[in-house]
């Protein structure tokens, strides 16, 4: 069959097409480009003036553009106008769990507002409280006056600002654990608790401003954390809305665009040359040769004909193909693999975090301390009304405000110190998990390859005689070719067999170029090839390899002299994978790997007590990256690669890796400086207060003191950390 | 003591006003798109109100 990629229809994006609140329809596109006050005028004046657009809006720092549309029409033209001024977009789907995070945030953001008023103006009235600790003249009526102005402003505030504290902690007793906002909520209702009944009774300690001001500090962390979560999970989306699953679907002959997930069974779909198979499907029509790299991690191409049935994930080369879907999205053999590491990520989810495991230390502690404070203090002859303001104090005063600060703000350095960097953190228990490892898998094809066949060890004369076919295919093997040989003639009156090869004429003479099969010889060859002759004459054959990246054996050197041992793991051909390996310098290899074979490897080096980064792309490395200690997969990864890894790097090169493992070691290095910082404070704080020694004053110049100094402490990393 | 009675309320009020004008902003979607709004000052011909 000939190419016949050009349909005369264009395709219908209607299915992204969403009803408004004003009645009309909206559409929401993902921009790429747009990066200037000039971008927004001439992107909204250019489709604003469209026919049926009643307004467009473009978000400048997501890149995200809303147009609203008077009815319900073919949005292809927006597209197309697009494309025309210089923006090519996709469409996207704005998905729930996103506006769900968007609230989060923002409500994080109001409480800390909150939190800040309610600090200050407690502060206010707390003022004149510490100036009378110091001696100074305050009767005991102004005082209490004081305290209830203070406690009046206060208390609300901090039970608005506690609630994300207090949900979360109500939430973690009922799993029946205990995390860090337990002791946190349980300190702030005591401490809010006892301030009231201390005032009522004309007391002198009340500590309404610190309850306050822990919750506003401790908001920051949360809120920067949130932030950190949903920067990488918004950029994560993206990228994989930029390889959007259109699927183009033929209704009554003409071609429909619609989300993957709209496909059902019996569908009609339309893979051109360059596209992946979106579902399993049977080919009803077309040849083609199949890349099935990323599924299986092998490089050459396989042929297919009508009645092959073909997974999805799958690269489309040569051929265009019909398809008739025979599972849906969620049943294809992507979810299958999707599924997989739903599974191996659930054995993820059991790593403890380090604030985790300091929580689990700290609250026993902190709680026996204040609880012994009470009962001795009460024994001892203290009275329960002294005892009791004692142990609330030994609670406040050993806040785990830098417990709370000290990791999010490490993390939130070292992730935008990567992201500038072009690696995307996805969360920051990726990054602790990161800084342990002992042992990198890599997977070969376009992970340790540049994932695109070179052409080898071929005479100059001999690609100049094929090279007038090659430059005609859009195959990637004859494009290999073509660029070897440069610019210069084409064949005439070609036609391309998908799946088989190209033929046409050469100054006069009839020739093919294509598969062995194609051109009536026999091959044993493991190596990808491609044969050419003209029809007179016995064919002449072109072998070629994946190179292997231009930074892997450096990379893999930086790695050795940290420590850190390599092995690859491939689902290629033993010959390939042995060379990739030997060039890279990694002595330990393995081929012919399905994808539970690469997990079972992968979970054997973890039982044999390595920490395992999974460096992978492929759809065929996803179960083997979910069972991984940490994980990263390249930008171009398929998108459930992507979503199975920790760490996604963009740009062409490995040294990402290298730089990720040395941010994240620097990041744990801060964080346990942190803890120890922490624990050093609370090993003076707690006795001292125990003692009798902390009043409201020393209360809060303690807490907003060890927070700044983790927090600085923190930033530290912006500079320091990473050398690679 | 009078001086304290008036200035205290004042403070609080004009901090309450604050807060008012953060959550509006929040609430007004002013944070959505930061380097969009820093952008659109410059372009006469584009909607410069936030979304």
């Amino acid at each position: 069959m000939a190419l016949t990629y050009d349909l005369a229809s264009a395709p219908d994006f209607s299915a992204f097409l969403k009803s408004d609140e004003a009645g009309g329809f909206r559409l929401d596109l993902l921009v790429t480009g747009a990066s200037c006050a000039a971008c927004i005028s001439k992107i909204e004046g250019e489709i604003a003036a469209l026919n049926g657009v009643s307004a467009a809006r473009l978000n400048l720092s997501t890149g995200k553009l809303i147009v609203h549309l008077q009815q319900e029409a073919d949005p292809g033209f927006i597209l197309e106008t697009l494309d025309r001024i210089g923006y090519p977009a996709t469409p996207y789907d704005p998905n729930q769990a996103q506006l769900a995070r968007d609230r989060e945030g923002r409500r994080l953001a109001m409480a800390l507002g909150v939190a800040a008023f309610g600090a200050g103006n407690a502060m206010m009235f707390s003022v004149p409280l510490w100036a009378g600790l110091f001696g100074q003249e305050l009767g005991p009526a102004t005082r209490t006056m004081m305290q209830w102005l203070s406690g009046l402003i206060g208390a609300p505030c901090a039970v608005y600002a506690g609630l994300p504290f207090f949900e979360s902690a109500w939430r973690s007793l009922k799993g029946g654990r205990a995390n860090m906002d337990v002791p946190i909520s349980i300190g702030v209702i005591l401490t809010l608790a006892i301030s009231f009944v201390e005032t009522f009774l004309n007391g002198r300690d009340a500590y309404f401003d610190a309850a306050v001001s822990l919750l506003f500090l401790l908001l920051i962390g949360r809120w920067m954390d949130h932030q950190l979560r949903a920067r990488a999970r918004g950029a994560a989306a993206d990228l994989l809305a930029l390889q959007a699953p259109i699927v183009h679907v033929l209704v009554e002959g003409r071609e429909h665009s619609r989300p993957l997930s709209e496909v059902v069974v019996g569908d009609l779909i339309l893979v051109r040359p360059g596209e992946r198979i979106p579902v399993d499907g049977e080919i009803v029509e077309g040849r083609s040769d199949l890349d099935n790299a990323l599924l299986t991690g092998e490089t050459r191409p396989i042929e297919v004909r009508p009645g092959t049935v073909c997974r999805s994930g799958a690269m489309n080369l040569t051929g265009l193909l019909t398809l008739q879907a025979l599972a849906r999205s969620e049943d294809s053999a992507v979810a299958a693999i999707a599924r997989l590491v739903e599974a191996g990520s659930q054995a993820r989810s059991r790593y403890v975090q380090l604030a985790d495991k300091a929580a689990a230390i700290y609250v026993p502690v902190v709680h026996t301390a204040a609880a012994a404070t009470f009962i001795l203090g009460w024994i001892l002859g203290l009275g329960p009304r002294e005892a009791l303001v004692r142990a609330v104090a030994v609670l406040i005063i050993t806040c785990p405000c830098a417990l709370g600060l000290a990791v999010p703000a490490v993390q939130i350095t070292a992730s935008g110190r990567l992201f500038r960097k072009g690696v995307l953190v996805k969360s920051g228990a990726a990054l602790e998990r990161m800084a342990e490892v002992t042992h990198v898998v890599f997977d070969k094809t376009g992970v340790l390859t540049e994932g695109r066949p070179v052409l080898m060890g071929a005479t100059a004369s001999d690609i100049a005689r094929a090279a007038p076919l090659a430059r005609t295919s859009a195959h990637p093997l004859a494009k290999a070719l073509a660029e070897a040989a440069g610019p210069g003639l084409l064949a005439d009156g070609v036609v391309e067999h998908g799946g088989q090869g190209v033929e046409g004429t050469i100054d006069g003479r009839w020739a093919r170029l294509g598969r062995a099969s194609f051109l009536g010889v026999t091959t044993t060859g493991e190596e990808t090839e491609l044969w050419f002759g003209y029809e007179d004459e016995s064919p002449i054959r072109f072998g070629f390899i994946d190179l292997v990246r231009s930074d892997a054996a450096a990379v893999v050197a930086a790695l050795t002299a940290r420590g850190i041992s390599c092995e690859v793991l491939s689902g290629d051909l033993p010959g390939p994978v042995a060379r990739a390996a030997a060039e890279a310098g990694i002595s330990h290899w393995r081929a012919g790997l399905t994808p539970s074979g690469k997990a079972e490897a992968v979970e054997a080096l973890a039982a044999s007590g390595a920490k395992v980064l999974m460096v992978g792309d492929g759809l065929n490395d996803t179960a083997a990256l979910a069972k991984a200690h940490a994980a990263m997969a390249p930008g171009t990864a398929l998108d459930a690669s992507q979503n199975a890894a920790d760490l996604v790097f963009s740009g062409n090169g490995l040294t990402a890796v290298i730089t990720s493992i040395d941010v994240a070691r620097a990041a744990r290095h801060r964080a346990l400086e942190n803890f120890g910082f922490a624990a050093l404070y609370n090993a003076v704080a707690g006795p001292a207060a125990m003692l009798g020694l902390v009043n409201p004053f020393v209360a809060a110049l303690a807490m907003s003191g060890s927070s700044l100094i983790v927090t600085l402490n923190a930033l530290r990393m912006s500079r320091a950390g990473g050398r690679a | 003591m009078n001086i304290f009675l008036m200035l205290a309320p004042a403070s609080v009020l004009l901090a309450a006003l604050g807060l008012w004008a953060f959550s509006w902003t929040l609430r007004d979607g002013q944070y959505e798109d930061p380097k969009g709004d820093a952008a659109r000052i410059l372009a006469p011909d584009v909607e410069d109100r936030p979304l």
